[in-house]
């Protein structure tokens, strides 16, 4: 029974430093990237991983707290898409345009209700 | 605000869902707890039954849990993938990216399902949901390799939908 | 043993130290926001291991409050953003 908790501990380390490492990462993509999108992209999916497996980890090492922390990673992997896709939509109907190497957009088409009837406002 | 869809089957599924969310977040069986949480969910249920409709009950088969399992692993694959992919570009100096906006089309007509669709999406490697109306979905894509739209079904979708529509199979 | 737990909280540190940055500079109110919501999550994280390493369980319970938190504030600054900016 000892052991089995020992060998616990060393899985759940390991998931803390490699969570840990992903985070750091996501947020390296936030500071490096060159526009929003890129930086949701990178920012969402990494910090998704890295919070789940920090929060995981803990719990291998906590057996006692499981429940509680099962309940924070279903809810981390729920709501943070949510979130980011909620951004990256309002910020491109608030008017921010991508960085494109060369421009592959199909959603423009779809914005010029929004467009229009903000010039509408202005005047 | 028309209270025209409301009904008491309805309030009490609401009231379920509302009072489950309420149990996992507190976790525990004291009477005082469970009571705040019955009186907080049938006011809460109340104001938003009107509003709830993304989530109907489905019929679930026993040969879906297998599917539920697949669905699973499929996406924890796809999850730790994206993550090296994200890993890899950043700390790459040159930063070798690509972006743009493509679209497709889904063959899902269950709400639910396309909620889980889009949120898979912007959770797997490179590709991010920023807009779906009706059965078309945008997608934000990091390193854009070709404009074929079923190219682009068969890289972003496929996977997923493909164990989505065994699920949904009776519900389209 | 503790010491892969402190290696992780330096990495952790200097992860919102550069999400800090970002939110700092970030051209546009939408980059801000982005900011934040990475911050909010690498503090989830903290908050649970900092749990472990005091062994106080409060503190899971402040992350999931603080997770419900950062979430509906994030949707209300994407709603502000959409209609108003």
């Amino acid at each position: 029974m000892d052991t089995f908790n020992n060998i616990l501990e060393y899985i759940g380390l390991f998931f803390v430093l490699l969570g840990s490492i992903f985070l750091f990462l996501g947020a390296l993509g936030i500071y490096r990237m060159p526009d929003l999108y890129n930086r949701l992209q990178a920012g969402t999916k990494a910090s998704t991983l890295g919070a789940m497996s920090v929060v995981l980890g803990v719990g291998l090492m906590q057996p006692g707290w499981l429940i509680k922390l099962i309940v924070i990673i279903l809810f981390i992997g729920i709501s943070n898409p949510l979130s980011s896709h909620a951004l990256a939509r309002a910020s491109y109907k608030s008017g921010i345009r991508p960085f494109f190497k060369k421009k592959v957009d199909d959603y423009e088409a779809e914005d010029t209700h929004g467009r229009a009837s903000d010039e509408e406002s202005i005047n | 605000m028309s209270r025209k869809n409301f009904s008491i089957s309805r309030y009490l599924y609401t009231f379920f869902i509302v009072f489950l969310i309420w149990y996992a977040f507190t976790t525990s069986l004291q009477p005082a707890e469970i009571i705040t949480g019955i009186i907080l969910s049938l006011v809460v249920a109340y104001i938003t039954v009107v509003n709830f409709d993304c989530c109907d009950p489905i019929l679930i088969m026993p040969s879906h849990i297998i599917y539920f399992i697949q669905y699973f692993f499929v996406f924890l694959v796809a999850l730790v993938k994206a993550n090296f992919d994200v890993a890899r570009r950043v700390i790459n100096p040159k930063l070798p990216i690509n972006p743009g906006i493509v679209s497709f089309e889904t063959k899902l007509k269950n709400n639910f399902a396309k909620m889980v669709l889009a949120n898979s999406i912007t959770l797997t490697p490179g590709t991010l949901t920023i807009d779906v109306i009706g059965n078309k979905f945008y997608i934000h894509w990091i390193d854009v390799t070709t404009k074929n739209k079923d190219e682009i079904y068969k890289e972003i979708a496929e996977p997923f939908e493909k164990v989505l529509l065994k699920i949904y199979r009776s519900h389209n | 043993m503790n010491i892969i737990i402190y290696t992780a909280i330096v990495l952790i540190s200097i992860g919102s130290f550069l999400a800090f940055m970002r939110f700092v500079k970030g051209p546009t109110a939408a980059d801000r926001a982005i900011a934040l919501d990475t911050l909010s999550v690498i503090g989830i994280a903290g908050l649970v291991l900092l749990g472990y390493l005091f062994q106080r369980y409060i503190y899971i319970d402040l992350a999931l409050v603080y997770a419900v938190l950062g979430f509906i504030g994030i949707i209300v600054i994407a709603r502000y953003i959409e209609k108003a900016l």
